[in-house]
């Protein structure tokens, strides 16, 4: 394997379907509602979605969302804001655990 | 502004458009024949269905050089002019139909001589003109009054902005674009253009920025005029939302990139009957400023005529036969029918 990541994989995704076609068209059909305006617009679910991106460091879904965000009207400013975001709560979270630390630290200390 | 060279000034092999055939030619860009899609859509061959519109594409003299551009337009395509000759032939072809939608388009079509007699010329036949403005011809100082002459016929303005923010309208059109652009805006405003019960209609038209398809009409449209009207207290009647061609200057422009194949794929991934169902060719013959007849700007600038079996020119013009005629497709007419379709009146479907 040349790359574990490869950006020709990802129209290659619906090879998924191939061993569990059930499973696939569940996921597929679930998705697709995710992302249809309801209470949040479409444009707000893709900039949601481009920031889980970033948390969950996925370069698929981080291609995907940005010429998705881009189609969906969306701007650098916004997109770099969510990219923030998603930054802030990861940094956030890490920090947060800081606690932890600081309990178990007092917990063990003279 | 630094002024940029069309691709035929430059001498760039795409500014002819044999090699963007080439280059877009049947299983060379990774996708499937566009007629075999149409035919397994039910709808080949692609029949016009009358001529609405008559789309006037007077030259291709302009003051920009954008970026996207399929005209290959620029300020150093002054050989490109319609004669006053070519406007009377158009003149009687517009007679013949019975007032048409007169669609001008360029280049800057303002930047023609003839430009302000034509207008006057069809307004008298009480036929409705478009004008497709790139908004800063508006405040070059030899068009002095033509907001106002525009205003004073009623001529609905179809102008170019592809977004509400500097830093990706002037990154398409050029540095600076965008603040002229507002600044035309605004005079259009003043004269009543874009605000309701003026009858003077000021459409602004969204290319997307690079190798992506446009947003939604109604919500690109939503978000234009909240930002347009708070950040600018700029006013307009609707948003039209365009695909960007494979061809000429954005051609180039993906190929530089390295987005063409990725480009296309998406394109023809997002093929849309219901979009190729309206697709413009079917109501609008296109009129090049030699007299030439095509069945839409973009195949005008492939140099593709209508069908052999019909007219060619406009001095040869006879409805009935180019109502009903075929239209001739190519790979790039994936651009007119992907996701919510493409036409110079926006989305399709």
């Amino acid at each position: 394997m040349a790359a574990y990541y490869d950006d020709g994989d990802l129209p290659r995704f619906a090879e998924m379907g191939a061993d569990a076609p059930a499973l696939w068209e569940k996921f597929n059909a679930w998705y697709g509602a995710v992302f249809q305006a309801g209470a949040l617009s479409e444009r707000e679910k893709s900039l949601i979605a481009l920031a889980v991106a970033h948390a969950v460091q996925c370069p698929y879904c981080i291609d995907a969302y940005t010429q998705d965000c881009l189609e969906k009207g969306s701007n650098l400013e916004q997109m770099t804001e969510a990219a923030h975001v998603a930054a802030a709560i990861k940094g956030g979270a890490a920090l947060v655990h800081g606690l932890q630390m600081r309990k178990i630290a007092a917990k063990i200390s003279m | 502004m630094i002024v940029e060279l069309s691709l035929l000034a430059s001498q760039h092999p795409l500014a002819l458009p044999e090699q963007q055939l080439q280059i877009l030619g049947n299983g060379k860009c990774g996708v499937k024949p566009f007629d075999e899609v149409l035919y397994e859509a039910g709808m080949d061959p692609l029949a016009a269905t009358g001529v609405g519109v008559l789309q006037i594409n007077v030259g291709k003299l302009c003051n920009q050089t954008c970026k996207h551009c399929h005209v290959d337009a620029g300020p150093d395509r002054t050989a490109e002019n319609m004669s006053r000759e070519t406007f009377e032939l158009c003149l009687s072809a517009v007679r013949r139909i019975g007032r048409p939608i007169i669609d001008l388009t360029g280049g800057a079509p303002e930047l023609n001589p003839h430009f302000r007699w034509f207008v006057e010329q069809v307004r008298e036949l009480g036929c409705h003109v478009i004008d497709r403005c790139n908004l800063t011809v508006l405040l070059l100082a030899p068009q002095r009054g033509l907001a106002e002459f525009l205003a004073k016929h009623g001529v609905e303005v179809i102008a170019s902005l592809p977004y509400f923010l500097a830093q990706r309208t002037d990154a398409q059109r050029g540095d600076g674009t965008f603040e002229k652009s507002l600044a035309a805006l605004r005079k259009l405003n003043g004269l009543g253009y874009g605000q309701p019960g003026s009858g003077l209609a000021l459409n602004l038209v969204y290319n997307p920025t690079g190798a992506f398809l446009p947003p939604d009409q109604a919500a690109l449209e939503a978000d234009f005029r909240r930002e347009l009207r708070t950040r600018y207290g700029v006013e307009f009647s609707s948003l039209y939302t365009l695909t960007n061609m494979p061809i000429s200057r954005y051609l180039d422009f993906l190929i530089r990139s390295g987005n063409f194949r990725r480009y296309m794929r998406k394109l023809a991934g997002a093929f849309n009957p219901v979009a190729a169902e309206g697709v413009m060719c079917r109501t609008t013959l296109s009129v090049g400023w030699d007299g030439t007849l095509y069945d839409c700007d973009f195949n005008q600038m492939l140099e593709i005529g209508v069908s052999k079996e019909v007219p060619r020119h406009i001095r040869d013009f006879r409805e009935v036969e180019l109502s009903t005629r075929r239209v001739v497709t190519g790979q790039h007419c994936y651009g007119c029918t992907a996701g919510a379709g493409s036409s110079c009146g926006g989305a399709t479907a």
